[in-house]
């Protein structure tokens, strides 16, 4: 029978990479978690819980985090251009503030054609003034244009940077333990050669040049051609912002060691101790160094964190500093092969860098949402820190910024005996049991890899604030008796 | 290793890479000192090669530029021949699909105090539409499933088995951020190394070929027939695919691009039974790019089939070939290229291999959302009977016929033109006539180390602002010159734009006459 002949794709033949690489984000718990949600709305009632919390992704907009009122305004108008013809003024200004109106109109004339034609490769070059004009005046400090990619999310602009950087097998990218596994995931799908260096988790996740210098070191003296160095700051998912000293030293760090520094921002304005801690762009702090026009920098940003949380838009762009002009040619013809990035992600972009202004009528309800909206934020991030500080055995390093805890568990003899016993990692097997009983879905700490002998698990703080106490309880519970009952 | 399918002079990489530089503003060098630098990145990417905005466009912008300032160009505005993107050239964009995305992203405008206001600016079945997808979708913001959401998911299953009578599975449905990458996740996951080997057309869409460098896997060309409407031949498949084996390339798979692109054919039911009848027997799996599916300009003589439609056509015996296809929302009527929307279905594919496939749009979480509805609402237009049906009819059919009309203008501007001859567009949005040159011609491209019809491209577009892409970009025979251009500027416009490619033809014959 024709059914029964061999395929002629399988997993043995395909490519590799993609067979060896691993994304825990969306891996097998996220699979099972969505089972379970698919079997919560058939109407099934012998699960120990009514509903799944996915927590296991910066997903915010899932968890009803409402959008921003004026953005979305905006992006309606330039869907649907017939709404601003004089005719309809009236009536669309009953539904539509008038700046939303204005702007509109504005950006529908900079695009210049619909914006349902492909656009420039690198994005629209005035979405991209508007983006350089953001980052001057973030930063104090002039930005090009030319030297801007708009891009779906920032990960698909990380992915092409490690693409140019891979030369062969033996191209070294360091990356920080625990990280975000976007990163080994793309090194495994080039076959790079990842370069660990390890955060410490007990001065609040902190990183040391001199350590990483020797991880560089003995990289090298192995034969590895290490040549970047990826920051994600503020952390993910370990929350921990930089210091503007040691970011000076990080750059002369950079320069000494003849690496390129890639520097991943995208949560620049979840920043929860603005006052001890602020956010200081590695293109800011470049600027301040005296090898300010040497060291190359690729700094990346997103419209899926923040407090727009516009993840399923795919927008975000990444800032080339001091970057080969012969390379940037061919970044260009890179991105050029896609054709473009959506443009309706290029819009938020641009509308996330220039929000309503003090005087517009828009500001107001625009500060009382962002405002709204980060301080919820804040206190999620202090209640969950507070739930995971008092557990049995566990303990939480405090987020300075981003969506996640990443707390770090310590588990009975018994329980790590009834791990292996299943050939499960200990933090994957308490995972699984907490998904099972409470329906809330993290991520293991295996997916971003930690300090050997360490075991960890990340969760977003993105649950509805109205229902936090409810999911602190059951995280609570769930934890007692997980420590009871392998005590 | 670049394996230089194009067994012409075409413009080599080096060349062309040297003429991206010069090209753009002139600088010092910057190298000197660099960490990353032209030698030392990914070799892939340096040999990767794609024309559709690759020298001829780069000079175009420039050009476009220029003229904001400078009225001395001899045309007043530069027209883009080079890519379908047919909003750029003022094509509206269908209402209704416009009224639902534009409902999907303001959800504040659904609620009942604002009805009476909205029935005023949105009929009926738009509001219905964006409430239903909504529903399904929760926010436009949110990160959707790896593989996009289930509804549109099974909406469009429901719409292929309208198209073919065949059933479709959800599961095997991916939305993809436009076609181009699903045909990039595909050709990468076929990829195990180098000697993997894809078989594409020449001429081709440079996606293709671009992709394949930059992946690694070496191509291996099936030349499509001019002088036979663009024909393919199942001998001339099988000459490729013996040669390439012979030399030790693993070839497993066959890339078809139906209606095609450049060249616009349209495939017989018979001729794609025998392109799957080979596919089973040389174990190869099959991929179907379908985006001009609905570009069908000989509906009677040529009307579309979809490899899906025919494959299960063929019943049981043929239960077990493996074949991707892949649709679009840039293409068709509808344009919207911006967008980045379209889906890819998988057929007899091993469930292991699709559980990898997963595993890859994971990485990139899920696919922009308004790209996703904007592909529920090409597969799932209003019927008859909807409030929006008849404007939508109206829309469609209007820019069909004018799509048919310029095709055929064109063709005959292009077969008039000396030494020029053109197939007729079957299909898609391009023409692709070859032009026989003059020695002299040839020389003076030799000259200038570029291509021939790169020289005659850059020609034509200095004295007419017309860019079109020279058909070395999509690979040809040996010896044959060709370029490709979009039948897209608009009908109003349209004559004066003939008249000015057969006046720049005549110019450039007799300066270059031997």
């Amino acid at each position: 029978m024709a059914s029964t002949t061999p395929k002629v794709l399988t997993v043995e033949n395909m490519n590799p990479h993609i067979r060896e690489m691993e994304y825990a984000v969306r891996g097998r718990l996220a699979i099972r978690a969505e089972e379970l949600r698919d079997e919560l709305a058939q109407g099934a009632t012998n699960l120990p819980f009514n509903k799944v919390v996915s927590c296991n992704i910066g997903n915010p907009q899932q968890l009803n985090q409402k959008p921003i009122t004026f953005f979305r305004q905006v992006v309606s108008l330039c869907e649907n251009p017939d709404l601003l013809e004089p005719e309809k003024e009236s009536l669309v200004s009953q539904l539509y503030p008038i700046d939303a109106i204005q702007r509109a109109r504005q950006i529908l004339k900079d695009i210049g054609a619909s914006i349902g034609a492909y656009s420039h490769s690198q994005g629209v070059p005035a979405l991209r003034k508007s983006v350089a004009n953001f980052i001057a005046e973030r930063d104090g400090y002039p930005a090009d244009p030319n030297s801007l990619y708009l891009t779906q999310g920032a990960s698909a602009g990380v992915q092409n940077i490690l693409s140019i950087l891979t030369q062969n097998e033996k191209t070294g990218i360091l990356i920080p333990i625990p990280q975000y596994p976007l990163y080994s995931a793309t090194l495994t799908l080039l076959g790079a050669t990842p370069v660990p260096y390890y955060l410490d988790e007990e001065s609040g996740w902190s990183l040391d040049v001199e350590e990483i210098r020797k991880t560089v070191h003995e990289a090298r003296s192995k034969g590895t051609d290490v040549r970047a160095l990826v920051i994600i700051n503020p952390g993910n998912p370990t929350g921990q912002c930089l210091e503007a000293s040691n970011m000076q030293d990080i750059l002369t760090f950079c320069h000494e060691e003849r690496l390129l520094l890639m520097a991943d921002e995208v949560y620049q304005t979840n920043i929860y101790e603005p006052e001890q801690r602020p956010f200081v762009s590695f293109k800011k702090a470049l600027m301040e160094h005296p090898q300010r026009d040497t060291i190359e920098l690729v700094s990346f940003h997103s419209i899926s964190k923040g407090m727009i949380g516009e993840c399923g838009r795919r927008g975000g762009y990444f800032e080339c500093c001091n970057l080969d002009k012969g390379v940037t040619e061919q970044l260009y013809k890179m991105a050029s092969v896609s054709l473009c990035p959506n443009v309706s992600g290029q819009i938020m972009t641009a509308l996330m860098v220039t929000p309503p202004k003090q005087g517009d009528p828009s500001y107001e309800l625009y500060q009382k949402e962002m405002t709204g909206l980060y301080e919820s934020l804040r206190r999620r991030s202090k209640k969950l820190e507070a739930v995971f500080n008092a557990m049995e055995g566990v303990t939480c390093q405090p987020a300075m910024g981003s969506m996640y805890l990443f707390p770090r568990i310590r588990l009975p003899e018994k329980a790590l005996a009834k791990a292996a016993e299943l050939n499960q990692k200990p933090d994957a097997f308490y995972c699984d049991q907490m998904l099972e009983a409470t329906g809330v879905c993290v991520v293991p700490g295996s997916g971003f890899a930690q300090k050997d002998g360490t075991w960890h698990f990340r969760s977003t703080f993105l649950p509805e604030e109205s229902l936090f106490d409810e999911f602190c309880g059951h995280l609570k519970d769930f934890h007692a008796n997980f420590m009871a009952k392998y005590k | 290793m670049f394996h230089n399918i194009y067994r012409t002079t075409s413009l080599t990489t080096r060349q062309s890479n040297l003429y991206y530089r010069t090209l753009r503003a002139a600088s010092t060098s910057t190298t000197k000192g660099k960490v990353l630098t032209t030698a030392r990145i990914n070799p892939h990417i340096r040999n990767a090669e794609y024309a559709v905005r690759g020298a001829l466009p780069i000079r175009a912008e420039a050009l476009n530029k220029q003229l904001q300032n400078d009225k001395s160009l001899g045309f007043d505005r530069v027209v883009f021949c080079n890519i379908g993107n047919p909003q750029q050239l003022n094509q509206k964009p269908i209402t209704f699909f416009r009224q639902v995305a534009s409902l999907c992203d303001n959800p504040e405008l659904l609620k009942p105090e604002h009805r009476d206001d909205l029935l005023k600016l949105y009929p009926q079945d738009a509001i219905d539409r964006a409430e239903l997808l909504l529903k399904h979708i929760g926010s436009v913001g949110a990160y959707s499933h790896s593989q996009g959401i289930p509804h549109i998911r099974e909406n469009i299953a429901k719409f292929l088995e309208r198209r073919d009578g065949y059933p479709a599975n959800p599961d095997h449905i991916y939305l993809t951020q436009g076609a181009s990458a699903g045909v990039q996740t595909v050709l990468q996951m076929l990829t195990e190394n180098e000697k993997s080997g894809i078989m594409i057309p020449i001429p081709q869409y440079p996606l293709y070929s671009a992709t394949l460098s930059l992946i690694n896997a070496t191509p291996v060309p099936y030349y499509l027939k001019e002088d036979q409407d663009w024909g393919l031949s199942v001998e001339d498949l099988k000459k490729s695919v013996d040669e390439a084996r012979a030399k030790d390339v693993d070839v497993r798979a066959l890339a078809i691009i139906n209606p095609g692109n450049p060249t616009g054919q349209c495939l017989t039911e018979e001729n794609i039974r025998q392109i799957i009848d080979f596919c089973q027997k040389e174990n190869l799996v099959l991929l179907a790019d379908e985006v001009y599916q609905t570009n069908i300009y000989k509906p009677h003589q040529r009307p579309f089939h979809s490899f899906k439609k025919v494959l299960r056509s063929m019943g049981n015996d043929y239960n077990n070939v493996e074949l991707f296809s892949f649709h679009s929302t840039s293409k068709g009527m509808i344009g919207e290229c911006g967008r980045r929307g379209g889906y890819l279905e998988c057929v007899n594919i091993d469930e292991d291999v699709l559980a990898q496939l997963y595993k890859v749009a994971s990485i990139s979480l899920c696919p922009n959302v308004h790209g996703q509805i904007m592909t529920d609402l090409m597969t799932n237009p209003p019927v008859e009977g909807d409030a929006s049906y008849e404007q939508y009819n109206k829309e469609t059919k209007g820019i069909f016929e004018s799509l048919q009309r310029r095709a055929t203008k064109l063709a005959s501007c292009f077969n008039g033109l000396e030494n020029v001859t053109c197939n007729d567009a079957e299909g898609a949005m391009y023409l692709f006539p070859r032009v026989r040159l003059p020695n002299k011609a040839i020389k003076a491209a030799k000259d200038a180390g570029i291509a021939t019809d790169a020289f005659y491209a850059l020609k034509m577009l200095e004295a007419t602002g017309v860019c079109v892409i020279p058909g070395s970009g999509f690979g040809q025979e040996d010896n044959t010159w060709h370029f490709r251009s979009t039948f897209l500027p608009e009908e109003h416009l349209f004559d004066q734009f003939c008249s000015n490619i057969e006046k720049f033809h005549k110019d450039f014959m007799t300066e270059y006459r031997d």
